[in-house]
Formats: structure tokens, sequence, C-alpha cells
């Protein structure tokens, strides 16, 4: 990877005084990538573009939106009805947000799948992660801003999280709300913060990009890059399939903003904020419902550890240990395909988080998918305990005892092999 | 000035300068916390939050067996007007019952009226049974609907995952029809 030459004597001008023209060519344009990739590695370059069409939409939204308990569910139906295109604005946000989870959420079960997260990947995984984390508070707070009933008590639930902690908790919580209660101050600086996370979210993108450059893109194989011939430069090659990706997701995501723009929503969120009454059956955000599942399945005290902050703590570890994977994972081998057994455990997985999200949705003492008898919190206390089993227990000892099938030498060999297909 | 610290020793200047480093540190550390402070604490509850004036409410248009919800910084107060038959079954609980023991006289001033923060002590809903018609869970008091918890008639806490009783505000009575609460 030479320095590029500059035929453009304007460009080479201001490239000889901050390179950011080579910079932006080694990271879109040369950058050897294997070329095996599936379209599983579609979803990162996807994720940024949501990224990027949230931010515009948000600018534009805040334009007309006040951030006061007053006034701020109105704003948001003026925003819907007298705005011009308002409407259209409001629901590439709404649907965004959705989208942008859709994409993430696939991005890293890919990494899992592929074992991305191992050496020497594990800075690029955590970055993740940190996006993950980041994104999540933006999400929250973001839909708290519309001021409706879901917004009001979906605020009042999760800060009162908080409160589990001992001795800190209540100040804690009184701290986050600028009051007694949620209300115009918790409104308002959950808007400040929602305008800035985004951002943050933009710096660790960038960061999750230099990370990956420095370590090169994991590949369905699990192979490492050994000679040139197992990888191509990512223009045109990459941009053309990344553009090509970009284009069905737009179909998907322009079909719910267009046909079904209310489909992840919640009709209570029309109604506006009132403290004095709580929905009959609080639910969070699609994107949230594992977690929520794993916090109320906890309805039992621990080592002394009383139901309410063990819930909270466990639904944190639930994100917490993805950061340790690297290590609690044992095998020498990253990509499933060659795990035979290690595979059908990543798939009762993803099975899992499902039941997890399913159960999320569901009050804790109604009946299992109609099942009389198997109360959904049962299911989710058992889909909770397999979700850390995976990590903790499978993860480790599957590395160690699995007999992983024979790697391909190289990616190429892998490709002219056919290996795109096992 | 490295010359004349020599003497204390064939490393020159060690000490001094371990202390000049962890004194400069300590003083950074501190004046960084203290440059915060104003930040954070401009997070808290403000002046005009605090000052939130306490409310009085008129008793005498409950009837037995009914309650009301009123405002109090910016969280519903239930005012139960309890019939005999809540009472005695407040009062007969065994302590050795309850999640989070307290005796019926500990949390009401005159037996009759029965004062609590309306917030679950879960995560915050507000539970159901002050209205007429809502349900009122197995105990006669409150159901919370967002996680199911059951408080009873003195607003303790009995079923269910909240860890601790309708907290009980600060209130005076004014005259035997009217309370002040806060
Ligand atoms: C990481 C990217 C972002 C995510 C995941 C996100 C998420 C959300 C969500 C879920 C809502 C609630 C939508 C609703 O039900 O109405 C929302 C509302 C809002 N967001 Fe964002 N947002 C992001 C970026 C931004 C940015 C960068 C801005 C401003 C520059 C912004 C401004 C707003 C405003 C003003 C609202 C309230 C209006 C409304 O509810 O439609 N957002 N956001
Ligand atoms: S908030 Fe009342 S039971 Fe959870």
């Amino acid at each position: 990877m030479s320095a590029p030459v500059w035929n453009n004597k304007v460009v080479k001008w201001v490239d000889d005084r901050l390179p950011i023209i080579s910079m932006v060519h080694h990271a879109a344009y040369e950058y050897p990538t294997p070329k095996n990739l599936s379209y599983m590695w579609n979803f990162g370059s996807l994720a940024g573009f949501v990224l990027v069409t949230m931010i515009l939409s948000g600018i534009f939204l805040v334009m007309n939106y006040t951030p006061h308990a007053d006034m701020a569910f109105d704003s948001v139906e003026r925003i819907m009805r007298d705005v011009n295109y308002g409407w259209l604005i409001r629901y590439l946000h709404v649907n965004g947000a959705s989208m942008f989870f859709i994409c993430v959420y696939i991005h890293i079960f890919r990494g899992l799948y592929y074992g991305s997260y191992k050496a020497p990947r594990e800075v690029l995984w955590w970055i993740g992660i940190l996006i993950l984390l980041a994104m999540m508070a933006t999400a929250f707070m973001g839909y708290v801003l519309p001021w409706g009933q879901m917004s009001f008590w979906g605020a009042t639930v999760i800060t009162n999280l908080f409160s589990a902690f001992p001795v800190i908790g209540d100040p804690l919580v009184t701290w986050l709300w600028g009051g007694f209660s949620v209300g115009n101050p918790t409104l308002n600086r959950f808007f400040s913060l929602h305008y800035l996370l985004p951002f943050v979210i933009l710096g660790l993108v960038v960061l999750h990009v230099w990370a990956l450059h420095a370590v090169r893109s994991n590949n369905p194989t699990g192979v490492e890059i050994k000679t040139p011939q197992d990888s191509i430069p990512f223009h045109p090659y990459y941009t053309i399939k990344d553009l090509f990706g970009m284009g069905v997701f737009l179909i998907i995501y322009l079909y719910f903003v267009f046909f079904a723009p209310n489909f992840f929503g919640e009709p209570d969120n029309y109604i506006m904020a009132n403290p004095l009454s709580t929905p009959a059956h609080i639910v969070p955000e699609w994107y949230f419902l594992p977690f929520y599942a794993i916090l109320r399945s906890i309805d039992f005290e621990f080592l002394g550890i009383p139901a309410k902050l063990l819930g909270v703590l466990a639904m944190f570890a639930a994100i917490i240990v993805l950061f340790v994977i690297p290590w609690l994972d044992t095998s020498k081998v990253r990509s499933s395909r060659f795990r035979p057994v290690y595979k059908w455990f990543f798939v009762i997985l993803v099975i899992d988080c499902f039941i997890l999200g399913y159960c999320g949705a569901k009050s804790p003492a109604d009946p299992f998918m109609g099942l009389h008898g198997l109360q959904v919190i049962t299911v989710g206390q058992l889909a909770t305990l397999y979700y850390f089993l995976h990590f903790l227990v499978v993860m480790p000892v599957v590395g160690k005892m699995e007999r992983p099938k024979p790697l391909p030498a190289s990616i190429s060999e892998s490709v002219l092999k056919g290996g795109a297909n096992a | 000035m490295s010359q004349t610290v020599q003497s204390s020793g064939d490393k020159p200047d060690e000490n001094r300068r371990d202390f000049l480093t962890l004194a400069t540190t300590a003083v950074g550390v501190v004046g960084t916390g203290m440059a915060l402070w104003p930040f954070v604490d401009s997070m808290n509850p403000s002046k005009d939050v605090l000052a939130l004036a306490s409310v009085e409410v008129n008793l005498s248009n409950i009837a037995v067996g009914q309650a009301i919800k009123v405002m109090w910084r910016g969280k519903p107060v239930f005012i139960r007007h309890r019939t005999e038959r809540e009472i005695k079954e407040a009062e007969d609980v065994a302590l050795n019952q309850l999640v989070d023991p307290e005796t019926d006289d500990a949390r009401v001033k005159k037996k009759e009226w029965l004062i609590v923060v309306g917030v679950c002590t879960h995560l915050g809903c507000i539970p159901m049974g002050t209205a007429t018609g809502e349900p009122r869970g197995d105990f006669d008091g409150w159901y919370c609907p967002c996680h199911g918890s059951h408080y009873d008639s003195s607003g303790r806490i009995r079923k269910g995952p909240a860890p601790k009783n309708l907290h009980v505000p600060t209130y005076t009575f004014l005259t035997d029809t009217s309370v002040k609460i806060g």
C-alpha cells in the first residue's frame, strides 16, 4: 500500500497538508478485503447509512420540536399534521431507529457466528459493544421526547431501575430526574443528551472503522488473508455490493415508512403523558424486549441481594458479558462453519433471544404462547438461564471439547473448492 | 537546582520528584472534581422544584370506602377513607408475614385515613385500586399492573416484586376534615 500519487494539483496541495484524501482512499478504495465476504458483511455499512439518516432527520425534527413537558406532545403532532413533509421526516426517524437496531443486531450475531471477536479483533469488538450501549441510551431518551404515555412511563420504569442500588439509589434517581418524578427537567436533559449521543456514536464508529482497518475484515472461513490472492480492493467490488444491499434495505425501510409507519410503535404513545395514570401494560420498544425479559425474570433474591437489584444487575450483565467473550471462547477456530458442535449452540442462542423478546412483550403471568400451565415468567427464567450459560459455560467448554472440521489452507483455496456453500 | 539536592542519595531527586508529581496529580484530580461538581449538581432538583408548595386537601367529600388521588411534588398521593373491615385487616396481620414489616399504627395518624405516596416501590408505576372498580389486588389495597405487586389496606407490600411498602409522606391534620401534605 504505497501512498497514492495525486495528479490533480488542488487535491495534491490539500493532501500534502492534511492527508485526509489519502486516508479516505486507503479506507474506502484500496482497502484489501477478503474476496469471499457474504451478504452478512453488508450490515456494518448499512448501520452507518442509518446513523447518517438518523442524524439528518433528527436535525430537521429539532427545528420544529419543543422540549417542554407542556408542549412536546403537541409539537410532535404539529410536525405530523402541519409541517411540510413533517410526517415523512418523523416516520423516517421513528422507523430508522428500528432499522438501526435490526442492522446492528444482525451485525453482532454475524460477529458471534464467525468468531469476529477473537484475537486480534477484541478492541474492534469492544468498540462495537460501546456503540450498542450508546445506541440504547440514545433510543431510550429519544422515545421519551414525544412525551406520550409510553414515553413517560417507560422513562419512569427505566430510571427507577437505578433506585435498586443500595444507599446511592434514591439520590441517584432524583439526580437523573432533576425532581421527584419524571418531569420537565427530565425531558430537557434527555433532549440535550439525545442530540449529543449520536455524535458520540459517530466518533465511536470512526474508531471502529479505524480498528477494523488495522486488523482487517474477518470472513466466512475465519482464515486470515495470507497472500494478495486472498483479497480484492474494496472499490469497486464491495462498494457495489454495499450499494446493492442498500437498495434492498431501502425497499424494506421505506416500506415501513410509507405503508406501516406505526408497525413498531405503541398506540398508547399517541396519548399525552399523564403522571396520574399508568397504562395497563407497559412495554419498551421491541429492541429492548430481550433485556426487559431478563430484568423481569429475576423475581427471587439470591445471596442476600434483593430481587430488584439482582434483576438490574442481570440486565446489565447481559451486555457486559459480551466484553469478555474473546476470553470465554476457548476454541482456536474462528468460524462456526468449521465448528460442528458450537454451530448448534449458536442456533439455540438465536432462538433463545427471540424467546426472551417474546417474554419481554407479555405479562409475566400470561400463558406462554397460549400454553396453559406454562407461564411467561417461567419460560423467561429458563431463557435467561440459557443466555448466561451459553457465554459462561458453553463457550469455554465446547471450545475445549469439540473437534473442529479441517480448515482450508487459505481463503483462495476455500473459494476454489466451492467453500462458499459449506 | 538539581545540584543542591544531589545529596539525598545516588538516585538524585527521586523522593522530591515523586512527591511533586503526586502532589500535582492530587491537586489536579481534586481541582477537576471541584470544577465538575457545579455541572453535576446543576442536574439535581433546582430551587423552584424544591420549593414546590405543600398541598392542602379537604377530606369532607370522601365517603367511607372511597379513595382519592392528589398531586404532590409531581407524584400522586393516595388518600383512602378506610372501612372498619380494612382497618381490622391491616391491624390483624402478623408482622412476620410482611415483606417490609411495619405495624398499621406506625403508618397512619388517624385510623380511618390512610395516606401514602401512590408510587409503586418496584419501578415507579401508579398502582390501581384508588378509583372505585379498579382491581385492588389480593389484599384489599392496591394492585400494580406493571409487574404485579399487591399492597394491602395499609399500603404494605404483600406479594410481587416491590421491595418496600408504599411510602408515607409527612402530613398534618389541620382540622378533622383537612390535611396538609408536605
Ligand atoms: C443514533 C441515532 C438516533 C436514534 C437511535 C434516535 C432514536 C429516536 C427515537 C426512538 C425517537 C422516538 C420517536 C417517536 O416515537 O416519536 C426519537 C425522537 C426524536 N429524535 Fe432521535 N434518534 C437518533 C438521532 C437523533 C439526532 C441526531 C437528533 C437531533 C439532531 C434527534 C432528534 C430527535 C427529536 C427532536 C425527536 C422527537 C420527535 C419525535 O418523537 O418524532 N435524534 N429519536
Ligand atoms: S412498578 Fe409496580 S410492580 Fe413493577
